[in-house]
């Protein structure tokens, strides 16, 4: 796997305990964007995630113990930033997010001069199938963004991202450990990179269920809000 | 307010023995048993030394010396636990750093094997 175009592009699935998903996910990709790269990164799952998506022909990064999906999203921009790829796109291992929408972020990716490109469920009047605190949680980080980010964002906390090898070179060296969507677009603001969405389809998982639970999803809110203060307050102190 | 001194420079002793006893044991290192070492030290000075106490408890302002000492104790044994979550923050920092590195070197070993199979 190494990069050949200028444009290389590499699709990277962060994948836990998705044997039963990631195989069509891999597969789908493959129909989509015929002969790019796919990196499956496994974070030490306990079943057979890793063998399944090298039989669907994508190649595997093993993490040797569990780090949590920034963890595992980091090294995956780590390998593409030291391999040379100029895009990396990232998409679930569970089959939410539909990889015919991966040409379009491609596409912004390149054209729009934008480090990040979101793929947004909520754009065009798409909407997702969210569960009640979820879809409060996403609106409450939508009205805590809108200033630190000086536009508003409609789906922040989109797993379905792409980046340029700029934002790259910045994520391998700092990225939230457990739930970066949010945190990473400071980040991002931090650096004065411009992001832009593109509306995604969402689809239910395909099998297993989402990590993310009630209860959980207030202790998310709380681990985030002070993820995206840490990073505001690092921002201040730079400017001065 | 006796009973109470004899009690925390038990404490303190006990506390000493165990910290020592751990770094021969080798069941902590000795870097991380200075501050428990600092917190004992203290808690034991100013369990034999009621002057130094009450002049602390003046300081402060609290009138009562045991609830001083205890005041004092508490604070003490907070830094320590703070260090302790600094260093496992580092720790932690340095753990996840390794982990990608040993994965993407694994991941590059792979692939540098493959090749050779395929040339050779
Ligand atoms: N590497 C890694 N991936 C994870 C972890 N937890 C979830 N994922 C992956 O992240 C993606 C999104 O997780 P999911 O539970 O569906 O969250 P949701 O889509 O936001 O409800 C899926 O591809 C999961 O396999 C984790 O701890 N480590
Ligand atoms: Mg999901």
């Amino acid at each position: 796997m190494t990069p050949d175009r200028p444009d290389s592009l590499l699709i990277i699935v962060p994948a836990y305990n998705e044997e039963a998903a990631v195989g069509r996910v891999v597969e789908e990709i493959r129909q989509v964007m015929p002969g790019v790269d796919i990196l499956v990164i496994d974070d030490c799952s306990l079943d057979q995630t890793a063998a399944v998506a090298r039989r669907a022909g994508a190649q595997v990064l093993s993490l040797p113990y569990h780090l949590g999906l920034g963890g595992a999203v980091q090294a995956g921009y780590k390998l593409a930033y030291e391999l040379g790829y100029e895009y990396v796109i990232r998409t679930d291992g569970d089959g939410q997010h539909d990889p015919r929408d991966i040409p379009r972020i491609y596409e912004a990716l390149k054209n729009s001069g934008c480090q990040m490109v979101i793929g947004s469920r909520f754009l065009e009047g798409n909407s997702a199938p969210t569960s009640l605190v979820r879809g409060l949680g996403i609106r409450f980080f939508r009205w805590v963004l809108r200033p630190i980010l000086g536009r508003p964002v409609r789906d922040p906390t989109s797993g379905f991202v792409g980046v340029n090898r700029e934002a790259l070179q910045v994520f391998s060296k700092s990225f939230p450990l457990e739930y970066p969507e949010i945190e990473a677009l400071v980040v991002l603001q931090r650096k004065r990179f411009r992001f832009v969405e593109v509306p995604c389809r969402m689809r239910p998982r395909l099998a297993g269920r989402s990590t993310i639970t009630v209860l959980k999803s207030f202790y998310y809110i709380i681990h985030v809000l002070l993820g995206v203060f840490v990073n505001v307050l690092k921002y201040e102190r730079r400017r001065r | 307010m006796e009973e109470l001194l004899d009690f925390t420079t038990g404490m303190s002793l006990a506390l000493l023995a165990l910290v020592l006893f751990s770094i021969r044991r080798q069941h902590i290192r000795v870097e991380y048993s200075v501050s428990w070492f600092g917190a004992a030290l203290s808690l034991l000075v100013l369990s034999q030394w009621p002057a130094a106490l009450h002049t602390l408890a003046g300081w402060f302002g609290i009138g009562n010396a045991p609830l001083a000492l205890i005041f004092i104790v508490g604070t003490l044994f907070l830094l320590v636990l703070f260090r302790l979550s600094v260093i496992i923050s580092d720790l932690k920092d340095a753990n996840i750093a390794l982990t990608q590195r040993v994965a993407i070197l694994e991941y590059r070993l792979e692939s540098v094997h493959g090749q050779k199979a395929t040339q050779g």
